[in-house]
């Protein structure tokens, strides 16, 4: 289980450029649940995915994963419980090794790195198991740099990697978003496919109103660093992608006007 | 044939140098230019040791160690202190320059008198050519030069081999993707300061090691003998990759390793033809400039060269 409790988190404090990208956030995620977040640029949803992550530590409040504070943890350390996919393609993994140096630094995400070879006999077989499931005949170029692969397949081998070790949490930040819509949908599918499989405790941040409505068991919306809806069970059964656009459309009429004005409108016509 | 087994086997001892360029340069990225303290730092240590008639194959050890340290700190500074890399070699090259006059006690230290490995690895085949020397396709050699040679030979072929071989571990694998891809490998687990850190205490522990063999091949140890080094290892390291033509990692170390002889013959070769020795060092710097800057100017060439017009 996730429990994020009252997180802040300021950029550049003090200076002309200083940006409040959390506010107070406050969220608690049950084992197996599939949350999407939502929001406008700079709503603070990747902040939050990188809070968890350990990207940057946070200023204030606390995060608990799996009965332990990880609040002060450092990424790598965070790693151990938490697998990432993120929205550039390239991001996730090492371009000039192979698929399968790539996916064995995988199979072994959190865990010491000794002496012991990375690849033997017996994990290759494995590995060529778990791709053949892809159907992109990448389990007869194991030994092919990664680097060589479209951006698609390396998308699905990252999300592979990420979830090879079951993670307490799995953190995906638009992963689809840089892909053509062919290989965004494939990507989809097998995250789809691996989170029901493996019963994985999820948070996703997209900008596809499809994918948050079609995916997942709740939706959060944020706005300027703090969660304005909050989705879940029935509400979240009904919702469509057009009440998501809806409320974006609120957001960005109540943030043209004047506060005072807002209210007055409210007042009168609501 | 002694210049050239001379050349060889100078050449040999700096691919320890290349491989230490080859890993902070290539692998990491890392311009590291504690590297010219370094190979200085290798040879004072393992020349006062052996005045002070240490065991040639324990001050050559400590020698490797002391570059090791040299490394480690360049990499705590660069990842707890957040100084830029290249800064952080600066300031632990600089500070290496006193250290190391100050473990000498003066800027040369003669070893010629002294027991060093070349003299043991000399007296190794003593029993077997009692005269010293010996007749190479009619060339007389010193057993010194040819057995250094020899030794100097499976010594590298083993770093080589067994760098080679660390590559293939958990550990190697995990140093290899941080210098590919430093977000993915710390999302998968791996403390990529800690890595960094131990990734140049290796490369400064070869380079020192090959510090302190070219000290004891030459016959003393000098306060000046770093100067260009880097510049040097990565002369060999380009043209080891030339060689090799391959992004394969057991080649590319094995090209480091001809590369540096190779460079070293044809400078033996220039230097023979009259090539002015002052100018040996803005020759490399020259070669490793257009090296570097060559393909992707050839790239642009080719991208700017009109499109064939197409029959009418």
């Amino acid at each position: 289980m996730l429990e994020v409790v009252d997180l802040l988190k300021t950029f550049n404090p003090g200076t002309p450029n200083e940006v409040r990208a959390l506010r107070s956030v406050t969220l608690r995620l049950e084992p197996s649940s599939f949350l999407i977040i939502i929001g406008t640029n700079g709503s603070g949803k990747s902040t939050l995915l990188n809070a968890v992550a350990g990207t940057f530590l946070v200023d204030t409040g606390t995060i608990t994963l799996a009965g332990q504070n990880i609040t002060r943890w450092p990424e790598h350390r965070r790693a151990r419980l938490i697998g990432r996919v993120f929205q550039n393609p390239f991001s996730g993994t090492a371009p000039s090794m192979s698929i399968a140096e790539n996916l064995a630094l995988a199979a072994r995400r959190g865990q010491p790195r000794g002496f012991g070879w990375t690849l033997n006999r017996r994990l290759r077989e494995e590995l060529r198991e778990r791709i053949r499931s892809l159907n992109m005949g990448l389990e007869n170029r194991l030994d092919n740099a990664i680097g060589s692969l479209s951006g698609g397949q390396r998308q699905a081998l990252t999300l592979i990697m990420a979830s090879w070790l079951k993670p307490e949490l799995l953190l995906l930040d638009e992963h689809t978003a840089a892909l053509d819509p062919k290989s965004a949908d494939q990507v989809i599918r097998l995250t789809h496919e691996i989170i029901e499989r493996d019963r994985l405790t999820t948070l996703m941040v997209t900008h596809s109103m499809q994918q948050a409505v079609h995916l997942g068991d709740r939706i959060i919306m944020m706005h300027k660093g703090q969660i304005l809806h909050d989705l879940q069970g029935p509400e979240r059964a009904r919702v469509r992608p057009e009440d998501l656009l809806r409320r974006f459309d609120d957001v960005r009429r109540r943030e043209q006007l004047d506060p005072a004005v807002a209210e007055l409108l409210q007042q009168r016509y609501v | 044939m002694t210049l050239l087994i001379g050349a060889a086997t100078i050449g040999l001892i700096l691919a320890l140098l290349a491989l230490g360029v080859y890993l902070s340069f290539r692998i990491f990225h890392f311009a590291d230019i504690t590297a010219d303290g370094s190979i200085t730092l290798g040879a004072s240590v393992t020349a006062i040791l052996l005045v002070h008639h240490t065991a040639p194959l324990l001050a050559t050890a400590a020698g490797g160690l002391a570059g090791m340290i040299a490394g480690g700190l360049t990499g705590v500074l660069h990842t707890k202190f957040k100084i830029n890399g290249l800064l952080s070699g600066i300031l632990v090259m600089t500070a290496l320059y006193s250290i190391n006059l100050h473990i000498m006690g003066r800027s040369n230290v003669p070893l010629l008198n002294e027991a060093t490995l070349a003299s043991q690895v000399e007296s190794l085949g003593l029993p077997f050519w009692p005269s010293g020397e010996l007749l190479v396709a009619g060339w007389r050699v010193s057993l010194r030069d040819l057995m250094m040679l020899g030794g100097m030979f499976l010594l590298v072929s083993s770093v080589g081999f067994t760098l080679h071989l660390f590559f293939k571990t958990n550990l190697g694998t995990a140093m290899l993707a941080t210098g590919d891809n430093q977000q993915m490998i710390r999302a998968l687990g791996v403390n990529v300061d800690f890595i960094l850190i131990l990734g140049l205490a290796l490369s400064n522990g070869l380079i020192a090691l090959s510090g302190s063999l070219l000290a004891q091949y030459q016959g003393f140890a000098d306060v000046q003998m770093g100067i260009g080094m880097v510049v040097w290892g990565l002369a060999s390291v380009i043209i080891g990759e030339a060689l090799v033509g391959t992004s394969r990692i057991g080649l590319l170390i094995t090209g480091a390793i001809m590369g540096s002889v190779l460079f070293r013959l044809l400078v033996a070769i220039a230097l023979r033809w009259g090539l002015n020795p002052n100018d040996l060092k803005l020759i490399t710097a020259t070669f490793v400039f257009v090296a570097l800057v060559a393909p992707g100017f050839i790239r642009k060439l080719k991208s700017a060269a009109p499109a064939t017009p197409a029959a009418p």
